[in-house]
């Protein structure tokens, strides 16, 4: 006999349990889709949810992480938290990879974990795991509940402190007793956080220092990270660089927040990054941060990373200030409200076209470059072939490893709000599902996941998703049956010593696919990919597509571990 | 170098647990911290003598304790006046012939008999952390069976000196 759920069950004159609140609680915070796993210690917290059936979307994955990293783009793409349910013990152990991605890539996430009853925390009971002593270096905050009556506030402080600031994950774990207790006391639902008062606004004293050193300036420039984007404000930036005629470069988060196509754009900085780029920031007399976070990846050996430049950061959070990189100029501010009031001041700049010329120079002189060879299917120009047959609009997640950097290289971001990857924590296994909460987050938008063949096979049982809910995401599988990233540091640094890294076992995609009841495609050449992917593309229906790419290309420029910025490898053909 | 840094922080759990993980996550070197509460409900001080390479490190170290939510201030006082104590007890071999030449040499310390046996002798001392040091040194040739430290705790003076007047020291060395 088939079970089903009864849908006609209504709640009976029920008296609330913790549960209850907590699910009068997300509807209170406009929550309607929740990603999470069931299990012992949340049986309270599901019942809750199956009485309130109607008010959530409920994302059920086929393992906790993909639930987690499926919150995390629906957090990136609606600018919403994304709310993850798991059980205790194993649940929540397994939610841990996407938590910590999150912090890393301060996206907002509201993790509920269930915990064993109170009486037998401590004990070593079944499924217990020590969720906040795990949680705590990754969560910008966790709480436990420890009564029931507080535990509408701490809902609400959860939503706020991950939401505002520096956004950032916030655990709340929740003993099963709690979840099934009844409540008659009075609940709290009022909250004061006197330490956490993120600043806003920007100090005006700073704004004239930087517009002064602006006006000094004769070789400017501005990283624009991922910051821009939290705050929307790439207007504000597209304004201020446009009229003051200042270069913008990115880092992989903050692709998008400017215009790639601007003929002020440099593309993305970095290991990877353009050598324009790279150079400009080396050569820059001021180097303006607006919401990067002077990664490693991003500066490489920080002794010659902007060495002649006076520093400018503006960011919301104050650590991160100073934090790699010397700053002369910090403003702890919102990146939007920041940029509005440096669009209100009055500026005069030197003239610096040419600096502007050397740049247009290094970027036509050094343009990215790859192999063309006749009929082989070369990744780069495939993620090139994704960008035209979706106009540079869709919303493109992607997994760790060669593709990503190929994808942030060649799919020329435009617009904010289309770019979902991992990379603070780079996780392997963040693509496909991410894709899945950016969906969500956007029904009507084209939704591809770029993933390699490795990363792929951490987190494809997810295929049950796009079945069970006819969600229309692309998955284009750069297949070099090869962990590429890996093998390309083992040719350049271990003497093509291939250890573990070529893949030549695999499972058939197309037959994967079809298992989920998803059409699939297998690509292999030039004429295929004109010939069906723009059909594919366009099409209203999910699509697993395993593209055969040359195995042994590799991701350039790049400047080598150690190295500073004027050190690129690469940077020409050989 | 090292430093003297109080925070005060809302007694809430976990609160600990996140305050030293993530000193021990950012590698900062934690000497002592004493914790307790204060004269405000369900706030607690948090005192931590570190030992910081330079300035950039000790600015990282404030910004991100400041940066939990349950940490309400974060003050370095190490070059305010301030007044700091520790207390130490310190268990010395010892017996009948020696008690009163211990005696002596704790006697200008200030410092306290607590607890006496056939063969030792507990002595308190409260002090900043330099005169702790030296009674200790001096106690050492007796034999220490055993010594527990609470770690410094500290708050500004109730008087500052003017900033003309105020010489940067430091009660660490
Ligand atoms: C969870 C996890 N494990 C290991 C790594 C290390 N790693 C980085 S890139 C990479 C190779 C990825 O291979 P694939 O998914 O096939 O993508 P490709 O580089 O070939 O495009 C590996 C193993 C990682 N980033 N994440």
């Amino acid at each position: 006999m088939k079970l089903e759920a009864k849908p006609e069950v209504k709640a009976q004159q029920h008296v609330k349990t913790g549960a209850d609140l907590l699910v009068e609680a997300l509807i209170d915070e406009g929550v309607d889709t929740l990603f999470g796993y069931p299990g012992g210690a949340v049986l309270p917290v599901y019942d809750a949810i199956y009485r309130a059936k109607e008010a959530f979307t409920h994302i059920l994955p086929r393992h906790e992480q993909g639930a987690v990293h499926a919150a995390e783009g629906y957090a990136r793409i609606s600018g919403r938290p994304g709310v993850v349910v798991g059980t205790s013990g194993p649940g929540a152990t397994n939610l841990v990879t996407g938590i910590a991605d999150a912090m890393m890539d301060s996206l907002p996430l509201v993790v509920f974990t269930g915990q064993v009853a109170k009486s037998v925390i401590g004990t070593d009971a079944f499924q217990e795991s020590d969720v906040m002593g795990i949680t705590t270096p990754i969560t910008k905050h966790n709480y436990q509940i420890q009564n029931i009556e507080e535990l509408p506030r701490i809902v609400k402080e959860a939503f706020h402190i991950a939401s505002t600031g520096r956004p950032g994950p916030v655990v709340v774990d929740i003993p099963k007793d709690i979840s099934s207790t009844v409540s008659e006391a009075k609940v709290e639902t009022e909250f004061h956080l006197p330490g956490y008062q993120p600043n806003f606004k920007p100090n005006p004293l700073q704004i004239n220092k930087l517009i002064d050193a602006i006006s000094q300036a004769e070789k400017p420039v501005i990283l624009a990270g991922s910051g821009v984007i939290h705050a929307e404000g790439s207007e504000e930036l597209r304004k201020f660089a446009c009229t003051h005629q200042i270069p913008v470069t990115n880092t992989l988060l903050g692709l998008g927040s400017f215009p790639g196509n601007d003929d002020l754009s440099l593309g993305m900085a970095g290991m990877h990054g353009r050598y324009a780029a790279n150079m400009a920031l080396y050569e820059c007399d001021l180097l303006i941060n607006i919401g990067a976070r002077f990664d490693d990846r991003l500066t490489g050996n920080l002794k010659y990373f902007a060495p002649k430049a006076k520093v400018a950061h503006i960011d919301i959070d104050p650590a991160e200030i100073g934090k790699n990189v010397p700053t002369q100029i910090p403003i702890v501010a919102d990146a939007k409200a920041s940029l509005a009031e440096l669009n209100r001041q009055n500026l005069t700049m030197k003239d610096h076209q040419e600096w502007l010329d050397l740049i247009q120079k290094n970027k036509d002189d050094y343009p990215l470059w790859h192999e063309q060879p006749e009929e082989k299917l070369v990744p780069q120009w495939l993620l090139q072939k994704v960008h035209e047959y979706t106009n540079g609009d869709a919303v493109v997640t992607t997994d760790v490893g060669q593709h990503q950097m190929w994808a942030a290289q060649y799919y020329t971001f435009n617009k904010p709000n289309r770019w979902v990857t991992s990379g603070g924590l780079g996780t392997m296994g963040y693509g496909f599902p991410a894709a899945i909460g950016a969906q969500l987050a956007k029904p009507e938008g084209t939704v591809v996941a770029i993933v390699g063949d490795g990363g792929f096979q951490m987190t494809m049982q997810e295929l049950s998703i796009l079945q069970e809910r006819g969600l229309p995401v692309k998955i284009i599988i750069v297949n070099n049956e090869a962990l590429g990233m890996v093998r390309q540091w083992q040719e350049s640094f271990y003497e093509k010593r291939y250890s573990e890294s070529l893949m030549g076992v695999q499972p058939d995609f197309i037959k994967l696919a079809d298992s989920y009841n998803l059409k699939g495609y297998k690509i292999e050449t030039q004429k295929q990919v004109e010939a069906i992917l723009p059909d594919i593309l366009a099409n209203d229906e999910p699509a697993v597509v395993d593209c055969r790419v040359l195995q042994e290309e590799n991701v350039y420029p790049m400047i080598a571990p150690g190295k500073g910025m004027h050190e690129m490898i690469g940077v020409r053909p050989t | 170098m090292k430093r003297i840094i109080t925070a005060t922080v809302q007694n809430r759990s976990g609160v600990l647990n996140r305050v030293t993980g993530l000193l021990s996550k950012r590698q900062f070197n934690i000497e002592s911290i004493s914790v307790g509460r204060t004269e405000t409900e369900g706030v607690s001080k948090m005192t931590f003598v570190v030992d910081v390479s330079d300035e950039q490190k000790l600015e990282q170290l404030t910004k991100q304790l400041n940066k939990q939510i349950d940490v309400l201030k974060v003050s370095d006082i190490t070059d305010k006046a301030i007044v700091a104590r520790e207390l130490a007890m310190v268990k010395v071999i010892s017996n009948p012939q020696l008690r009163s030449e211990i005696q002596g040499i704790i006697e200008p310390f200030r410092s306290t008999i607590i607890d006496v046996s056939k063969d030792s002798m507990t002595v308190q001392v409260t002090g900043k952390s330099d005169k702790v040091d030296a009674l200790i040194e001096l106690l050492r040739p007796y034999g220490i069976k055993e010594l527990a430290r609470t770690g410094l705790t500290a708050f500004p003076r109730g008087n500052q000196p003017q900033v003309t007047d105020m010489k940067s020291y430091s009660l660490l060395k």
